[in-house]
């Protein structure tokens, strides 16, 4: 990893699917990148203003916003292989990648 | 239909949009959502903005645009010719934008299960941030093309339009329809918002454009039925005319008005009625115009506020025309007594020139109005058009209780009807019908009152002649019948005592 991630996850409130989504990402995250991206979990509930800034409409949305090109990724992260895609990740470098629902 | 006494009767909000409150009604069913529904191009996203700026205007509710499809900076750039100013609105906290727009060139993903819980917060945050009364979201067919599954949208707009019932905010939500007639939306969107549907037609009727609006329903409450004609004006909007709706009140006076010509008054039995509206028709060059003129040249002789919209002659062509016949218009204009406006009927569909003449009639307040020739605005329209127009027009003249003098053309030299008047006769009070008459090699004309609502008038067909100081009206045609056919057939003046004598003779019997 030369570059640091910085991810932004929007989410509405403290439901099953946003634990999801952070559990998700969080997994993705400790086995791809280990400890070289930053995570800001954002509660549109709770700041509303911040989902107007960044035109969120559906949650879990996940933003990378580095390394560029800043992507979208919406689901709670269960789908692992989409996941890797949006954050420009290679796929399978562990041997690992099933679904946690 | 009695109220349930549990179920308190649903409040209307008056939408502001000019004629549709009428229609409505009273407005659109307050505290709830409102599903307008039409084709591309009917006009919705005029609908949903002038919804929220006829709010702020004219009743001082603060409003939120949520847009689905146009990026904000295009509707405010778009609105700006509708004479509405959204960026100073915003400024002052009464406007608000939820821009949820597609945006372009971004990437987007999906990895597994989502709710649209962000745009309701947002929706929710604007709605709190400057007290909404009145949302709009416009449109949902562009927020299915964003998110994949259906099932989620419409559960989640549903979250939506709960809440917004929640707050008591009065919504709008435009929804995609493919035709002009069938489905009420696409996705199934009137599922949610079944209750209050509205439809916005652009119906391609005769080679012509008609924008209508239908109220298809209100629940609990009512409003008119069918669909209405509007038009969308620059510096207004959107303009609903209300036809049926309006209510046929007009109280018909006795007070008689001069026609402008002593004889013809005598034929009418003393003038005619202040607020009637009197058909004039016949052929060109029958005497049309002038009569327009000696109508309004008689007004004008006694003080009275004239109007005259001519649709066929250009202005200095009136004047000419007015001038050789004994009548200065333009000294009458000059005495702010008169006002002549000359339109080409091409320049505008019949809805617009309908809005503008009642506007015009509502700034110079006349005692008369005069339109010369009604059959010059039926070239723009399709009949039904027309016939609405002439209905509307009618009983906007009758509310004000002015006297007005409608004109119209036959197509046949000789007389036979016009389209015109075909359509518009049941609608007038009074008829006069103004003919050539063929005589032994020569071209006379004659005229005669065919109907005359509510007054005895003279019956006979009259020769008249036309001079420099106007109209004369003669003596009754004898000796000839078939005029107003067009084949008039002289018949020997013994034939005439005989039929007289006829007639006579059976009217004493009976």
């Amino acid at each position: 990893m030369t570059s640091k991630f910085v991810l932004k996850l929007y989410v509405t409130g403290q439901t099953p699917r946003t634990e999801r989504a952070i559990q998700n990402l969080r997994r993705i995250c400790e086995q791809n990148l280990g400890s070289q991206y930053q995570l800001f979990v954002i509660d549109v509930l709770e700041q509303p203003h911040l989902a107007e800034q960044e035109r969120i409409l559906a949650t879990p949305t996940l933003i990378k916003e580095l390394p560029p090109p800043v992507r979208r990724i919406i689901g709670d992260l269960s789908d692992t292989l989409k996941v890797l895609q949006g954050l420009d990740l290679p796929i399978h470098p562990t041997g690992t990648g099933g679904t946690q629902e | 239909m009695t109220q349930n006494p549990r179920q308190p009767a649903i409040e209307k909000l008056p939408t502001g949009i000019s004629g549709f409150d009428l229609i409505a009604n009273g407005g659109i069913p307050a505290g709830r959502t409102t599903l307008v529904s039409g084709t591309a191009g009917s006009a919705k996203t005029v609908f949903a903005a002038q919804f929220l700026a006829e709010g702020i205007r004219k009743y001082s509710e603060p409003g939120v645009f949520v847009t689905f499809e146009e990026p904000p900076s295009d509707i405010r750039r778009n609105m700006e010719s509708l004479g509405w100013d959204i960026p100073t609105w915003e400024s002052e906290g009464r406007w608000a934008f939820v821009d949820a727009s597609p945006q372009p060139g971004e990437e987007v993903l999906f990895a597994g299960n989502y709710d649209l819980g962000a745009l309701l917060a947002r929706i929710e945050n604007a709605v709190r941030r400057i007290g909404a009364k009145r949302l709009s979201m416009d449109s949902l067919g562009a927020i299915f093309t964003q998110f994949a599954d259906s099932a989620v949208v419409r559960r989640e707009l549903f979250r939506v339009v709960s809440a917004l019932k929640r707050m008591g905010v009065t919504a709008i939500m435009t929804g995609e329809r493919t035709q002009e007639y069938g489905d009420i939306a696409r996705y199934g969107v009137e599922e949610f918002v079944a209750d209050n549907v509205i439809i916005l037609r652009n119906v391609l009727e005769d080679e012509k454009r008609r924008r209508t609006i239908e109220i298809l329903k209100f629940r609990g409450t009512s409003h008119q039925k069918g669909e209405f004609p509007f038009t969308i004006m620059s510096g207004e909007g959107m303009v609903v005319i209300p036809l049926s709706a309006i209510e046929l009140k007009q109280r018909s006076s006795d007070i008689r008005v001069t026609s402008g010509n002593p004889e013809l008054d005598h034929m009418c039995g003393g003038g005619f009625f202040r607020d009637s509206i009197l058909l004039v028709s016949g052929a060109t060059g029958t005497g049309k115009t002038l009569m327009t003129t000696e109508f309004m040249a008689g007004g004008v002789n006694r003080g009275e506020r004239c109007l005259l919209f001519a649709f066929e002659e250009s202005r200095e062509q009136l004047f000419r025309n007015a001038t050789g016949w004994g009548v200065d218009f333009e000294q009458m204009e000059r005495d702010g007594l008169l006002r002549v406006v000359c339109e080409y009927p091409e320049t505008a569909g019949l809805e617009d020139h309908l809005i503008a003449m009642k506007k015009l009639i509502q700034e110079f307040r006349p005692n008369r109005v005069a339109v010369d020739s009604l059959s010059a605005l039926e070239r723009v329209s399709t009949i039904r058009g027309f016939r609405e127009f002439v209905i509307s027009l009618t009983s906007f003249i009758k509310h004000q209780e002015i006297a007005g003098l409608f004109t119209a053309t036959t197509p046949s030299l000789m007389g036979g009807e016009s389209v015109t008047e075909t359509h518009i006769s049941t609608l007038t009070d009074s008829i006069i019908l103004l003919r050539y008459v063929e005589m032994f090699g020569e071209m006379r004309r004659g005229l005669t009152v065919l109907k005359m609502r509510g007054s005895m008038h003279d019956k006979d067909i009259r020769e008249f002649t036309i001079d420099n100081r106007g109209m004369h009206i003669g003596r009754p045609f004898r000796q000839v019948t078939g005029i107003l056919s067009g084949n008039p057939i002289h018949i020997a003046p013994g034939e005439i005592d005989r039929m007289n004598q006829l007639f006579n003779d059976e009217n004493e019997q009976t």
